[in-house]
């Protein structure tokens, strides 16, 4: 499977809950197996993204911080 | 001869905004304020009319009562602002040149992003969307109550947990408590987005047995059916749906080409001032700032482009910033609600619900006509009120 990056969203500056509402918008147009990057400042994004992921079946596969950017690697399931 | 400072909206924001630029400024300034309809509505208000303990003419007053004296009101609908000319063109023809322009245009509801929204579900974000759910509701006979939000950001983060609690009061009183079930509809993975919060509504909505559903992004809504889905591949079936609608700027700021993807006007966080345009400032709804889009932060924001302006006007260096500061009553029901108050660098800790609280509110709803649009809450009280 690949783990090319399909779309990569820029979500910095944007503050709770609009980094995962975007992200759950961009992971229904995608096809299932498909990977997508999230780019995003707000701190909370960590805990809710991991959650979002454990709540939809979404692999997380990598998420990191750089610079005060969190940056998430998501592939879409089924 | 005086500065010409243009105001785009008669709201919280605009209207306090602009009498304070002419109570500072008086004759060095020439003040007008441009409003389509030229009525102030309180929105906040919106929430009692859809559980029917007020009525619509308490939240509307001629917007010409609430001005000083001497800030001119133009009941125009402006249609483009040129900001390189420094002017606003308005839709009966003719423009209003400006030395200065505040924005403060707030937010529009949109219905056509989301299918089905506008035949299968209810809004309290209008007046006639709060008189529709009224009569719906009292029409109401029990079954399931979906409660959610259909888009963000979306005005007054609070609103819809303080409508699950009183609508879960009111069904109570009305004895169809017990055939009822309501379900807040979360687009994380908890009640509200501000974790503090969360923590403290949770319970309450536990012992009130008032469902929760995480991780509901709405995405369609099916009126045949009773369904609403959600991005996350959900489905809720429903026997009454209220969803708060998306919200976007207004088409005058698309018509300028001065805001984003969805209308709002990119502005500093600080200085209030849009985009590159020094002598053009926005507040409220109409910004693109990460806060809560609600009257209390064109509240807090208007001084700060006030004074900026009138800095500008004598020719002094601007000094005031705005440094996000927010308040917000939350109701939790049984007479009883908190406050959310937080700003860009403290989140809010907000204390047990008490009657003091919802006081605080029912007395801020009451004197809201006779302070804020004047200006009239000292800063110091806005800043640290214990009720």
């Amino acid at each position: 499977m690949s783990t090319a990056i399909a779309v990569t969203l820029d979500l910095k500056g944007l503050s709770c809950p609009m980094p995962i509402v975007k992200t759950a918008k961009a992971v229904k147009g995608l096809a299932p197996g498909d990977v997508i990057e999230a780019l995003a400042t707000d701190p909370g994004s960590v805990p809710d993204f991991v959650a979002w992921c454990r709540a939809t079946g979404n692999q997380l596969l990598e998420h990191d911080e750089h610079d005060g950017v969190y940056r998430f690697v998501i592939r879409k399931t089924g | 001869m005086p500065a010409r400072v243009v105001v785009l909206g008669g709201g919280v924001g605009g209207t306090l905004a602009a009498n304070l630029l002419s109570k500072e400024l008086g004759r060095d300034a020439h003040v007008t304020v441009v409003d389509p309809i030229g009525m102030h509505v309180y929105q906040p208000g919106f929430l009692y009319v859809a559980l029917g303990q007020a009525n619509g003419r308490w939240l509307a007053r001629d917007e010409r009562t609430l001005l000083r004296r001497d800030v001119e009101l133009a009941v125009e609908r402006a249609e483009r602002i040129d900001a390189t000319e420094g002017t606003v063109q308005l839709a009966r023809g003719g423009s209003l040149p400006f030395d200065y322009l505040v924005i403060a245009t707030g937010a529009r509801l949109v219905y056509d992003t989301v299918p089905g929204l506008r035949e299968g579900s209810y809004e309290f974000y209008s007046l006639e969307g709060a008189q529709r759910l009224r009569e719906a509701l009292r029409g109401f006979r029990g079954g399931r109550i979906l409660v959610g939000i259909a888009g963000i950001p979306y005005k007054c983060p609070p609103a819809p947990v303080e409508f699950v609690f009183m609508v879960e009061e009111y069904l109570r009183k009305r004895g169809l408590r017990d055939r009822s079930q309501i379900t807040l509809l979360s687009p994380l993975n908890r009640a509200f987005t501000i974790e503090s919060a969360s923590k403290l509504i949770q319970p309450i909505m536990e012992e009130r047995g008032i469902g929760l559903s995480t991780f509901f992004n709405v995405e369609a809504v099916d009126p045949s059916a009773g369904v609403v889905e959600s991005l996350e591949g959900e489905k809720a079936e429903y026997d009454l749906l209220v969803l708060v609608p998306p919200h976007r700027g207004q088409s005058l700021i698309d018509a300028s080409g001065l805001g984003d993807s969805s209308g709002w006007l990119p502005t500093d966080r600080a200085t209030l001032q849009a985009g590159d345009h020094e002598r053009i400032f926005a507040l409220g709804d109409a910004t693109d700032l990460p806060i809560s889009k609600s009257g209390s932060t064109a509240h807090f924001e208007a001084p700060v482009v006030a004074s900026r302006i009138a800095s500008l006007v004598r020719g002094t260096a601007p000094k005031a910033n705005y440094g996000g500061r927010v308040m917000c009553f939350l109701e939790t029901g049984k007479g009883r609600a908190t406050a959310l108050r937080f700003d860009y660098e403290h989140p809010p800790t907000p204390p047990q619900p008490s009657r003091a609280w919802h006081l605080a509110k029912w007395l801020f709803n009451r004197l809201y006509w006779e302070t804020v649009p004047q200006g009239r809450i000292p800063e110091r009280i806005n800043e640290r009120s214990e009720p």
